[in-house]
């Protein structure tokens, strides 16, 4: 009963921490602004459905390219489909699956990490060999070669992102490993006797984590980024799905007489990859991290 | 009079707090420098003493902000220079020598450009004459042939030598005025009993005025003509240096005076209660007031000021400082110790044990040769019987903290054996080690910051000792964890803090009660006192001698500090280079010292006191490793005879007074010669 | 010293294997080979065993990895299925397209991000930081499609300064493809400058903050002379390594870059051959941007090696 008690204080004491650190984080203005887009994207993702004036796949050839009005706010496309609407709805895919994509890699990549920062030695010269192995591979190539071969259902998209993504968190994780393992309080846990999944969980966990929830946040807004490249070059979601990469793609060849297509989902995806990245930034700097000094890898 | 250099007038410098409150680390600082005197500023870290010496520069740290006052120096305020003025000043009239010179050398730049540049900028002097000035200037802080260390990176010099580096590159532009900041913080003893003797030397010479900034009394009685106690970012005493030391009317620096472990007095020092108070902490009244024994209800109310006491040519910040000269005819005895506890009744045996961090290279492996005949830690024999306190000593690359892991089970020995409790002997693999093995040896560590975990509460941190050695849970856990506070004088509430919320003592009292909630049999103490404030010390000191005397518990304690050791010790070992030097009870050792080594490292020890001058008897030299056959000391030693120290090692000699050297001198004739010095 | 060079080396080969063979197990297990694809609806049969026979893809799969990788130390990369010619030709004049494209974007991006990196860490939460802060920021953040995409609106098509796509013959001279290469090295040139600067700065203001800038004030040393001998040698070496990373990270813009203006260099290349499933480009192609990222790093490895006071006297001491 008492364990549960501190189990639950515990638990408070994460969600007071939790609480501390936005505030922290709306404390910058940058931080704040970031926060905002990232609320107003996740909100529109749940509510565009039913915030959409039209029917996002409705083809009308009579209304192709029509310029912004009071009717189409933002216009037409080529098929004559309400830019709005698709605009509105356009981060959902994208948002769902790099949400995941980053939970998986913030997993495996963590996890990785951690193990090899503890065992060292062989096993941790051999997979660093094979992580820097597929770091050199552009992960444009791999990916466009997987979905290319394997197709761009959401059960593809999400493991091979979180795979690709992973990468990088790996070395994060290994390195935060290091550092922490060298500490007195790990070597006086290890003197005293505890077993290596009690050290691992109550004593490396606690002070890995921050580093590793700000890289997996991090790889958010590049996974994004990468994500609506494949889309872009027509490897990623599949029409008639509304999708900014696609849209822009799609309306990028009209865009001398339609520009109106190309920049609403423009503005839709260059902000929220801008939210993402100012609110991990603010994230890293509340939680005490300085990760500029890191190449995008 | 002589005349004053530098003027510091009603000086105080702030920062601003995140909540936008201007909160002061100096406070209304005036005091005067005179040409060619030395001047001591002393404080515990927080004091803002450094922050004082820096202002005498004209620089405020990024993020403090001068809140009023001036720093006058030729006649002009230092702090409302444009940086093209100073520029000027600093280096050539006033220079600074820093406290880490290894961290203050820029890396990629060699000692003589380095040492240039200073020229460059603050002399006339040709490219030629510059080049013969840097060898000069190399020689006069003694460094061995300055032309091949000019050519060095700062990396490739050892500690001693890149604070000489520092000093040489202050002397560079003639300064009228020398700042040190620390300047032998971090250096071995024998090295800081060196740079500390240049220093002294360098002052005479050259007729500048210093103004030496530390925490360490001892250093500051060697140099200074006066000195300035600081707390809590205010001076609370300035006097000559003699009548501070020998009579300080001031309770902070009577008590810290008690506070210091010293050589020529047995037993545990006084210690003073609670610690300085974080700058922006409220005070109305006197700052030393929570701490203070003779504080009354006015000091709580009123903050005194600096008085000019005549008689003494001291000022004192205190209302009640009379009660302290009525005080001075006690005579300072220290708290004895109760050895009564130790009985002759073995718990830990080292047999010849030897470590090695070499790792065995693959082809070695594979040809199965050992390749390291020259270990790290080699032929250690210790004996440690219940309920004592053994101290091993040494300066850094001793090997001390190696063998304390080797015990731990944290680091394998390569040869020889540890046996615990009646001769059982301990597998060197800790995984092997069984559950009660490992709950009766425990560690203390250096840092207190880096020894308990920043995410846990220090509920948690006392809990897991409970939970792994006696499966405690509920209500008894609570129970437990609440009496260990008290066993170490920390209150209930301290249960739901974490380690940043505490200061230096209290984080290492936890840790001391994680120690203790094993209910150990013996307790390995790694430099447990030389990351806190001396106040402060002598409180985990005397709380580590209680808790022994009431458990019987036994120490194994290591330390540089040889004054403490002297405190708390009942028997002593000196390590030089990973090997025994010197073992023996605590008393004859510091009476008697016998091997040429001990000698020499008593004779570096800094006394607060003007009247005890550091023996200087053996070159400073830093050795990386151990010579391969011989006398681990030779290359140091006052006293070599010749090839036989060279080539044989020294056989173990017991003295009349139990202690045992290691040493081809005859252990008489040793005493002797030392006698006559 | 030689050693750590030759062991650098040795590790950069070490990754180019594993990278090959990674690439062949990786076009090995997927679904569909390059015969099915080629053939099509006609893959069954004779056809099918011929097209095995001739591509040699009837000998168990290590051996042909063992040919395939001593045809490729040898510089021959075999034949490509879409275009039927050797891939080694394909690749050439891509492979030249690239890397003026990439040249152009590093001569350009490097300098800059050094000197925006430095202002901003010198000027640090003063306007010009601020100012310069918040543009890297976007320019760092946005995709490189959408910047290409943006300039080519504004630039060719409002303001028709520049020809917006990319249309020249693969063999192109220099001097015919330097107009049309101009917006395609601005977009990708934004977003590594961005990445640079970004790291530059907070390597100075890093190396603003040791003991040792203090003591060369207190030293009197005058405070450019400072940032120049004391402060940037020691923020810039430890900057190379992520500069290196930053460049090989880049390689994947370029390929959208290039899509984006219809260049022809290895990026287009890239979504060329794997929309025909060429598997053998693919795999060329994998193995030459691994190198080029190996050796990307390897020479910033050295480059601090050299440049780095502590290896340098190892050197002097063995």
């Amino acid at each position: 009963m008492e364990i549960n008690k501190i189990s639950e204080e515990k638990q408070k004491n994460i969600l007071l921490k939790v609480l501390e650190v936005l505030k922290t984080m709306a404390s910058r203005p940058s931080g704040f602004i970031g926060l905002c887009i990232l609320v107003f994207h996740i909100l529109l993702a749940f509510l565009s459905p039913y915030l959409a004036p039209y029917d996002y796949k409705a083809i009308d050839p009579t209304l192709m390219l029509q310029a912004p009005s009071s009717e189409y706010w933002f216009g037409t496309d080529s098929l004559g489909r309400d830019v709005f609407t698709r605009t509105i709805m356009g981060g959902r895919t994208a948002l769902t699956i790099t949400f995941f994509g980053s939970l998986i890699a913030l997993l495996w990549g963590g996890l990785l990490g951690i193990f090899c920062g503890l065992v060292g030695g062989k096993i941790d010269d051999v997979v660093m060999r094979i992580v820097d192995a597929f770091l050199s591979i552009p992960w444009i190539l791999a990916m466009l070669l997987i979905v290319s071969l394997l197709g761009t259902s959401i059960e593809v998209l999400i493991p091979a992102l979180g795979f690709f993504y992973g990468k990088g968190i790996v070395r994060v994780a290994r390195a935060a490993t290091h550092d922490v393992i060298a500490k007195d309080f790990i070597i006086s846990a290890r003197a005293r006797g505890h077993s290596n999944m009690s050290i691992i969980w109550n004593e490396i966990i606690p002070n890995v984590r921050d580093a590793i929830l700000v890289e997996g946040a991090m790889r958010w807004s590049w996974m994004l980024l990468g994500f609506s490249s494949l889309s872009f070059l027509g490897f990623g979601v599949s029409p008639p799905t509304p999708d900014w990469g696609l849209m822009i793609s799609n309306a990028r060849g009209l865009m001398s007489f339609a520009y109106w297509a190309v920049i609403a989902p423009i503005v839709g995806l260059s902000s929220l990859i801008i939210g993402i990245n100012l609110t991990a930034d603010a994230f890293a700097k509340a939680l005490g991290i300085d990760r500029s000094t890191k190449a995008p890898v | 009079m002589k005349e004053i250099i530098q003027k510091v007038r009603n000086l105080s410098v702030g920062f601003k707090s995140q909540k936008g409150h201007e909160i002061s680390i100096l406070k209304n600082i005036t005091t005067n420098i005179k040409k060619g005197e030395t001047v001591g500023i002393v404080g515990e870290s927080g004091s803002g003493k450094s922050t004082l010496a820096l202002a005498m520069m004209g620089y405020v740290k990024q993020g403090l902000f001068t809140m009023e006052g001036e720093c006058i120096f030729n006649s002009s305020n230092l702090l409302a220079m444009g940086n093209r003025d100073l520029e000027k000043i600093r280096g050539r009239k006033i220079a600074m020598i820093p406290q880490n010179a290894g961290q203050s050398l820029t890396p990629n730049l060699k000692i003589g450009y380095q040492i240039d540049e200073a020229l460059k900028l603050h002399t006339n002097l040709s490219k030629n004459e510059r080049d013969k000035k840097i060898s000069e200037l190399l020689n006069k802080v003694r460094l061995p042939s300055p032309e091949t260390i000019a050519l060095r990176y700062p990396h490739e010099l050892s500690g001693g030598q890149q604070q000489r580096v520092a000093v040489g590159m202050a002397l560079a532009g003639n300064p009228d005025l020398l700042l040190l900041d620390e300047p032998t913080t971090g250096l071995d003893v024998t090295t800081q009993a060196h740079v500390l003797e240049l220093l002294n030397f360098i002052a005479k010479d050259t007729g500048t005025s210093m103004v030496y900034v530390s925490h360490d009394l001892g250093a500051i009685a060697q140099v200074s003509d006066r000195i300035i106690v600081m707390y809590s970012g205010e001076i609370v005493l300035e006097g000559p240096a003699r009548d501070i030391l020998k009579q300080p009317i001031h309770p902070y620096t009577y008590g810290l005076l008690k506070s210091i472990p010293k050589l020529s007095l047995a037993g545990l020092p006084d210690s003073m209660p609670g610690s300085q108070p974080q700058p922006g902490a409220k005070t109305k009244g006197c700052s030393f007031y929570d701490r203070c024994n003779l504080a009354e209800d006015k000091c709580k109310k009123n903050s005194p000021n600096l008085e000019y006491v005549s008689e003494l040519k001291t000022s004192v910040r205190c209302f009640n400082y009379k009660k302290i000269i009525e005080k001075k005819s006690e005579k300072q005895s220290n708290i004895k110790r109760n050895e009564k506890n130790i009985k002759i009744n073995e718990i830990l045996n080292l047999t010849d044990v030897s470590i090695s961090y070499a790792k065995q290279k693959l082809l070695d492996q594979i040809l199965n040769k050992i390749t390291d005949t020259n270990p790290t830690v080699k032929d250690i024999n210790i004996n440690i019987n219940k309920g004592e306190t053994l101290a091993l000593v040494g300066e850094s690359g001793s090997g001390k903290s190696t063998i304390l892991k080797s015990i731990a089970g944290l680091l394998r020995t390569k040869e020889g054996s540890i046996k615990f409790d009646q001769g059982r002997v301990l597998s060197n693999d800790l995984k092997k080690r069984n559950s009660s093995d490992l709950r009766a040896i425990q560690l203390i560590f250096q840092n207190p910051d880096e020894s308990l975990n920043p995410n846990h509460t220090v509920e948690e941190i006392l809990a897991q000792p409970l939970k792994l050695y006696f499966g405690l849970s509920g209500e008894e856990l609570k129970k437990n964890i609440i009496e260990l506070l008290e066993k170490v004088r920390l209150g209930k509430f301290y249960m739901t803090r974490y380690p940043r919320q505490l200061s230096g003592g209290e984080k290492q009292r936890v840790a001391v009660a994680r120690a203790f909630a094993a209910k150990p049999d013996i307790i390995l103490c790694d430099e447990v006192t030389s990351a806190l404030d001396v106040s402060v010390q002598a409180a985990v000191l005397n709380l580590l001698q209680k808790l022994k005397e009431d458990f019987g518990t036994t120490y194994v304690f290591v330390s540089h500090d040889l004054a403490v050791v002297r405190a708390i010790s009942d028997r002593v070992a000196v390590l030089y280079q990973g090997r025994l030097c010197e073992i023996g009870p605590s008393k004859n050792v510091y009476k008697f010292p016998s091997h040429p080594y001990t000698e020499v490292l008593l004779g570096a020890v800094l006394e607060p006191d003007p009247d005890i001058k550091p023996k200087l008897v053996a070159e400073d030299i830093v050795e990386d490793k151990p010579p391969e056959k011989g006398c681990c000391f030779q290359g140091r030693c006052p006293r070599i005879l010749g090839d036989k120290c060279k080539n044989e090692t020294p056989p173990w000699q017991i003295g009349d007074n139990g202690n045992a050297i290691k040493c081809h001198i005859n252990i008489k004739d040793l005493e002797k010669k030392q006698n006559g010095n | 010293m030689l050693f750590l060079i030759i062991k650098r080396i040795l590790l950069g080969l070490i990754t180019l294997f594993i990278v090959s063979l990674i690439t062949f197990v990786g076009t090995e297990i997927l679904p569909g080979d390059a015969c099915t694809t080629y053939l099509e609806r006609e893959a069954y049969g004779a056809a099918l065993e011929a097209c095995y026979k001739r591509l040699g893809l009837d000998i168990p799969a290590y051996e042909r990895y063992l040919s395939w990788a001593y045809n490729v130390i040898q510089g021959d990369f075999g034949y490509s299925l879409s275009g039927q010619m050797p891939i080694n030709e394909v690749l050439g004049p891509r492979i030249k397209n690239s890397m003026v494209l990439a040249s152009a974007a590093i001569i350009i991006g490097i300098p800059l991000a050094l000197v925006l990196g430095i202002v901003t860490a010198l000027w640090r939460d003063k306007l010009p930081d601020i100012t310069i802060s918040t543009i890297t920021i976007f320019a760092m953040t946005i995709p490189e499609f959408i910047s290409a995409t943006l300039l080519i609106l504004i630039v060719a098509i409002w303001l028709q300064w520049l020809p917006g796509i990319v249309i020249v013959p693969t063999d192109v001279t220099f001097f015919e493809l330097l107009p049309n290469i101009i917006l395609p090295v601005i977009s990708i040139a934004m977003i590594m400058t961005a990445h640079m600067a970004r790291m530059v700065r907070s390597s100075v203001i890093q190396v603003m903050a040791t003991d040792y800038v203090q003591m060369a004030i207190l030293k009197g040393v005058p405070y450019w002379k400072m940032v120049f001998k004391h402060v940037l040698p020691n923020a810039l070496l430890p900057a190379i390594n992520v500069v290196a990373l930053t460049i090989a990270w880049l390689l994947g813009g370029v390929v959208v870059t290039e899509v984006v203006f219809n260049y022809p260099g290895l990026g287009r290349l890239v979504i060329e051959s794997i929309s025909n499933r060429d598997l053998p480009t693919v795999q060329a192609l994998a193995i030459i941007l691994a190198s080029i990222y190996v050796s990307i790093n390897l020479i910033a490895d050295l480059m601090t090696l050299m440049l780095n006071p502590r290896l340098k006297s190892l050197q002097i001491r063995k």
